[in-house]
Order: structure tokens, then C-alpha cells, then sequence
């Protein structure tokens, strides 16, 4: 059973997937589900999981303490995401550039289920390249400094990077990303920033009038967002990401045209590949229900025969929680391919042979 | 083993904190096997090469490492260490405030101060003269009812302090003495069995005193206002801004339910009988 278990992603997997599964824990199940939680930044979530399943109650109440706090935490950073949104506003009002709101603040302020016990470590938003230099400046002026200082950094972030250098606010701490796109220039792939814009959607509820120029991505381009962040990434928070997919395929899965704009985004984007490595995973650890024609035109895009296998493995064991109950020396080996395969996605070899060894010769000093 | 609110499991090949454990964590209870445990903790070396050559020794809470290694010779103070991190860092139902906590009549005295100002030196001397030990470092206050939470762990002495506290009697107990430590040379003081049997009984505060051992100096007794206090101790939480709304009414509730004092000193004779004098005086 600890096999099974392991191989889908862990116990805390297979509880999210199924709830009622935590019925038949014992205090040391209980003990390994809530280290497991803990260490992919997942107990708030679970917290909601197991009320929405009506398993919350079997919880000892040790371990409901830490659910508790867990979730009373997530609806505090719900409140401080709002309001750093808010600042954020106020310091790009006077230009008039649109504002999209990206991954855990746009979940937040868009109200979707994906927020539910989430907690958030930055705000990441994407403006029109044109208005980079505008914004950069603007924010910098309300009091967020870059977190990065040495030159070679800020040159990497600026040259070939989808973002500028975090900031950071230096009262209230908070970090802040800027985008221009979704994905990283240097992967090849390029979306239509500016298609990404026209798509985007206003943000809808009461008293969010100052946030006019605030959008959040259309549907499916969120989920494609999503995908590429996750599938071009180390899968440093990787079950995390993978279950915000989850509930993204979830909620928008149910729309009658859905799909068929989901695909036919993807090949516009470039991103068919990430989103079929969604659509697998998710299914696959989560359960998420899928119309069978879309489960079989993933499963028949990704990759086959010894590099499709490879991969499969590699993937599989890079999305389980990191915990020691998941850590044999096969997973390790996994994450260490995932981080160099992260590097070989995201630069072409050249770029990549100087930039490693930049890093190899700074780390030294 | 308890651990303030918490249970943990506690892996370890290395004699130190075999040896450390059995002296001044004797009077702890072992918890059954198969119970819930809340962190699984783990001394060790941080690598196969770091076992050999210059070797150190790393702390891990469930797998991850919140700090840098240290020599092996320093695993001890390591888990020590550790497992306040551990605390600070998860108890988030309590305001937790960088204090030591002394409970007689059933009130509670909290001495905060920086490192250096002789905050444990002073817990020990107390301790010595009678009063129960609720924490020598972590005060946890629970939100809801502002009482102080025991941790009862050993106390923590630096340097000089080492030899003060040795020299207050047979009943003070200490582990191994190790040195070069980042604070200088670092031992830790067996809490009373009383203080360990009693771990699940909290306490109201009554008293906070800032506490500074001045070398040679007189001993002086100040009161301070509730607002200065205030700012002080924000300083010292270290989950005040992670609470928001509900730290802020927890560390005003503390603060008018207690009488709050700055004493300077230049020996514990001068200020145990000068706090004895101020609680028992005290009629509130």
C-alpha cells in the first residue's frame, strides 16, 4: 500500500484526491500526512479538502490544530493579497496601463476555487512591454526596492527573462513580480503578449472600483499560464502547482466550448505540450474529470517509447511532496534531472553554458 | 518527547545529544510509539564527506534544514536550537514572545531583553530561589486567554554565566560545557522535575521586567509605561506581524494585566530578593 500510495504522489494526494480516504488513518498516517502537507505548502488546501469531504472530523486533534492554523493563515493571506493589490493600484494609477493579474493573486481576486486554503508567498502581475520601464519606475517611487543587486542578475532578469528582478516593498516586505509575458523568450516559445492582454478579463465584484485597470488572464490562457509555470519549472512547490491546475480544469472544465478553446489556445501559444503534461498529471494524481476525448489526445501527445518513458518517470517522481517519506534516492535522482531539464527548457545551450558558469564562478567568492 | 505544545520525534546518531538528552531531559516522558507526532526532527551530517573531514552536523526538521551546519562537537546547543525554531515557527495559536517565564502563586513573571542582558542567568537564579520555570526563552501566550503556556525546557547559559549558575548550589545541574560556539561557550541547566511534571499548567501574567546585568553596577528599578512597553515587545514577538489583529489584542491584554519594570543590576543577590520583594509586594 505504501508503494501505491507513493507512486501517485504521496498520501497527501491521495487524501486531496479523496477525502474519505483519511477515515482509515492511524496517529502515524495522520503524523505523515500533515508533514507531507506542511513541506508542500499544501495544509490549508487540505484543510478545505477534508471539510468540503466531510472528513474533517476524523482528524485527531492534534492534527486539526495544525489544519486550523493552517487555514486561519490562508484567510489572512487572502485579506493581505487584497491589500497589497490594492497598494499596487495606487502606485501604478496615474499611468493607465492595464494590469493583469497573474497565478495566486489573480486566483485570489478573480474568487476562484483555487485560492481555497492557498497561501501566497508574492503577487505576480504582467504589463505591456511598452510600459515596463514606466511601471518599474512608478513602483519604485511608492517604496518597492529590487531584491536583486548584483549586475550580472539584474542583467539576466532584464535580457532574457519574462520578468524584471523581484521587488520588494521596504515597509511591508511583500514581493512583488513584473512581467512582460507568461514564458521565458529564451524557451522558444513566444506567445502573443499583447493577445494575452486583449483576452483578459476585468475583475468582477463589489467595491473593486479601484482596481479598474486591473484584469485577470482569459480562462484558458490562466491555465495555460499555469501549465508552462509548472512543466518548464524544477517543480520546486510542484504538487502545489499541480493541484491549482487541478482546480482551475475543474471549475472552467465544465463550460460547453471550453475545451475546444483550451486547444486551440495552446497551439496558438505554443503551449500544447505543457497542457497535455496537465491534463495527464492531474488525472492522474488528483482524478480530475476530463471528457474522454481530451484524456486520450493528451495521453496520445506526449512523448513515447524510451524518452516518453523516461520522462514519465522523471515526472511522476518530481511531483511528490518533498518529505522524507517520499525521498528514496530515485526521487532524488528524478529532482535533479527535473532542475537540469528546468534549464535545458528555459535557455538555448549556449546561454545556458555561460550562465552556469557565471554562477559556478560567483559561487566560489 | 513534549516539546512546549508540541511532540517530536527526535533522530540522532551522534553520543552529544545522547548524552545531553539523558542528563537534562530526564524527567521528560517517552511517547508511545504510533502516537501522532507533530515534527519528526533529525540531527546529523549534512553529507557523507561532512561525517569525515572536518565533520558537522545539521538540523532537519521533517527533511528540510532552516539552518547552516555546525561542527560536529556542537550538536547539542544545534538541536536546542532547533527545536526553539521549531517552536517559534508553528505555534502560531500562541503570541510568541522572546522571554523567559517564571510562575509562583500562580502568576507569572516574563523576562525579556536582548541577548547578552543576562535574561537566562537571572531565569536560573530564579529558578534556584524557588520559583516554577514556564520557559527560559519562548513565552507563549495563547490568544484566547492570555495565560502563558510552560515549555519547561533546559536553560540556556553563555559564557561567564556558566559559572555563575554552577556556583549556586547542589541542586543546578548542568550538561556538557561546549565551546566556540557563535555565542561563545554554551551550557544548559536540567529544568526542576516540578517544572517538567507540571508542563501542562499555564500561568497568568502578572509581572514583565526587562532585565540588564551591568558589570559592577547598583541595582536600579524603573517603571515603564504601557505604550513604550508595547513597542519593546513587538520587537521581541516573533509572529506578531503573521497574526495581525489578534497579536496586537494579545500583547495589550499582557501588558495591562501586568506591572512592568526595568532592572538594571550587577549581581543576581542584588536582584532575586529585589524581585521576590516586588511580586510579594504586589498585591494585585
Amino acid at each position: 500500500m505504501k508503494r501505491g500510495l507513493r507512486n501517485e504522489g504521496g498520501l497527501i494526494a491521495a487524501v486531496l484526491a479523496d477525502p474519505a480516504r483519511a477515515h482509515d488513518l492511524d496517529a502515524a498516517g495522520w503524523s505523515m500526512l500533515i508533514g507531507q502537507a506542511r513541506n508542500a505548502d499544501m495544509l490549508g488546501q487540505l484543510h478545505f479538502r477534508l471539510a468540503s469531504g466531510g472528513a474533517l472530523g476524523c482528524a485527531p486533534q492534534a492534527a486539526r490544530r495544525h489544519l486550523d492554523l493552517a487555514w486561519e493563515l490562508s484567510c489572512r493571506h487572502r485579506d493581505a493579497v487584497r491589500w497589497e493589490v490594492f497598494h499596487i493600484a495606487t502606485a501604478l494609477r496615474k499611468l493607465d496601463v492595464p494590469v493583469v493579474l497573474l497565478k495566486g493573486a489573480a486566483y485570489c481576486l478573480g474568487a476562484l476555487p483555487a485560492a481555497e486554503g492557498r497561501v501566497f508567498n508574492d503577487v505576480d502581475i504582467m504589463v505591456p512591454h511598452a510600459a515596463l520601464t514606466a511601471v518599474e519606475y512608478a513602483l519604485l517611487d511608492a517604496g518597492w526596492i529590487p531584491q536583486v543587486a548584483n549586475d550580472y542578475d539584474q542583467r539576466y532578469y532584464r535580457r532574457w527573462m519574462h520578468e524584471i528582478p523581484p521587488l520588494e516593498h521596504k515597509s511591508r516586505g511583500t514581493v512583488l513580480d513584473v512581467h512582460h509575458t507568461i514564458v521565458p523568450p529564451t524557451s522558444g516559445v513566444v506567445p502573443d503578449a499583447g493577445e494575452l492582454l486583449r483576452r483578459a478579463l476585468p475583475i468582477e465584484g463589489e467595491g473593486w472600483q479601484e482596481l479598474a485597470g486591473f484584469r485577470v488572464l482569459a480562462p484558458e490562457d490562466m491555465i495555460l499560464h499555469s501549465a508552462a509555470h509548472l512543466f518548464f519549472n524544477e517543480f520546486h512547490k510542484g504538487l502545489r502547482d499541480l493541484f491549482d491546475l487541478h482546480r482551475l480544469l475543474e471549475h472552467f472544465g465544465c463550460r460547453d466550448d471550453f475545451w475546444a478553446l483550451l486547444r486551440g489556445r495552446a497551439e496558438e501559444t505554443g503551449l500544447s505540450q505543457p497542457l497535455a503534461d496537465a491534463v495527464v498529471h492531474c488525472e492522474r494524481v488528483f482524478r480530475t474529470p476530463l471528457p474522454e476525448a481530451e484524456r486520450a489526445r493528451a495521453r496520445a501527445s506526449l512523448p513515447e517509447g524510451v524518452v516518453g518513458a523516461m520522462r514519465g518517470w522523471m515526472l511522476r517522481r518530481a511531483l511528490l511532496p518533498d518529505h522524507p517519506s517520499c525521498s528514496t534516492t530515485d526521487v532524488s535522482l528524478a529532482r535533479w534531472m527535473a532542475f537540469v531539464r528546468s534549464h535545458w527548457l528555459r535557455m538555448p545551450p549556449g546561454l545556458l553554458a555561460i550562465h552556469l558558469l557565471h554562477k559556478a564562478l560567483r559561487a566560489k567568492e | 518527547m513534549p516539546c512546549g505544545p508540541f511532540v517530536v520525534r527526535i533522530r540522532t546518531c551522534s553520543e552529544g545529544i545522547a548524552d545531553g538528552l539523558h542528563r537534562l531531559y530526564r524527567d521528560f516522558p517517552l511517547i508511545p510509539e504510533g502516537d501522532f507526532v507533530d515534527f519528526e526532527v533529525e540531527v546529523r551530517a549534512p553529507g557523507l564527506l561532512r561525517s569525515v573531514v572536518r565533520p558537522q552536523v545539521g538540523f532537519y526538521c521533517e527533511g528540510r534544514a532552516p539552518f547552516k551546519p555546525l561542527p560536529r562537537h556542537q550538536a547539542f546547543p544545534m538541536l536546542e536550537w532547533g527545536l526553539n525554531w521549531v517552536i517559534s515557527t508553528h505555534a502560531h495559536d500562541h503570541l510568541v514572545l522572546h522571554a523567559a517565564v517564571l510562575e509562583r502563586g500562580g502568576r507569572a513573571l516574563l523576562l525579556s531583553a536582548d541577548p547578552g542582558s543576562g535574561k537566562s542567568t537571572l531565569c536560573a537564579g530564579l529558578v534556584h530561589s524557588g520559583w516554577r520555570l514556564l520557559s527560559d526563552e519562548l513565552a507563549l501566550v495563547e490568544l484566547a486567554t492570555g495565560r502563558v503556556r510552560p515549555v519547561a525546557r533546559p536553560i540556556s547559559l553563555k559564557n561567564e554565566s556558566i559559572e555563575v549558575v554552577r556556583a549556586l548550589g547542589g541542586d543546578v545541574e548542568l550538561g556538557t560545557v561546549c565551546p566556540d560556539t557563535t555565542k561563545g561557550a554554551v551550557a544548559h541547566m536540567r529544568p526542576p522535575v516540578d517544572s517538567v511534571v507540571r508542563r501542562h499548567e499555564p500561568a497568568l501574567p502578572a509581572w514583565l521586567v526587562f532585565p540588564r546585568f551591568v558589570r559592577g553596577g547598583q541595582l536600579d528599578l524603573q517603571s515603564v509605561g504601557k505604550a513604550q512597553a508595547f513597542m519593546e515587545m513587538v520587537r521581541h514577538a516573533f509572529n506578531y506581524g503573521f497574526l495581525g489583529g489578534s497579536a496586537f489584542d494579545a500583547l495589550a491584554g499582557l501588558l495591562d494585566r501586568t506591572t512592568i519594570m526595568r532592572a538594571s543590576y550587577g549581581d543576581l543577590g542584588q536582584i532575586v530578593p529585589a524581585i521576590d520583594r516586588l511580586t510579594a509586594a504586589d498585591g494585585r
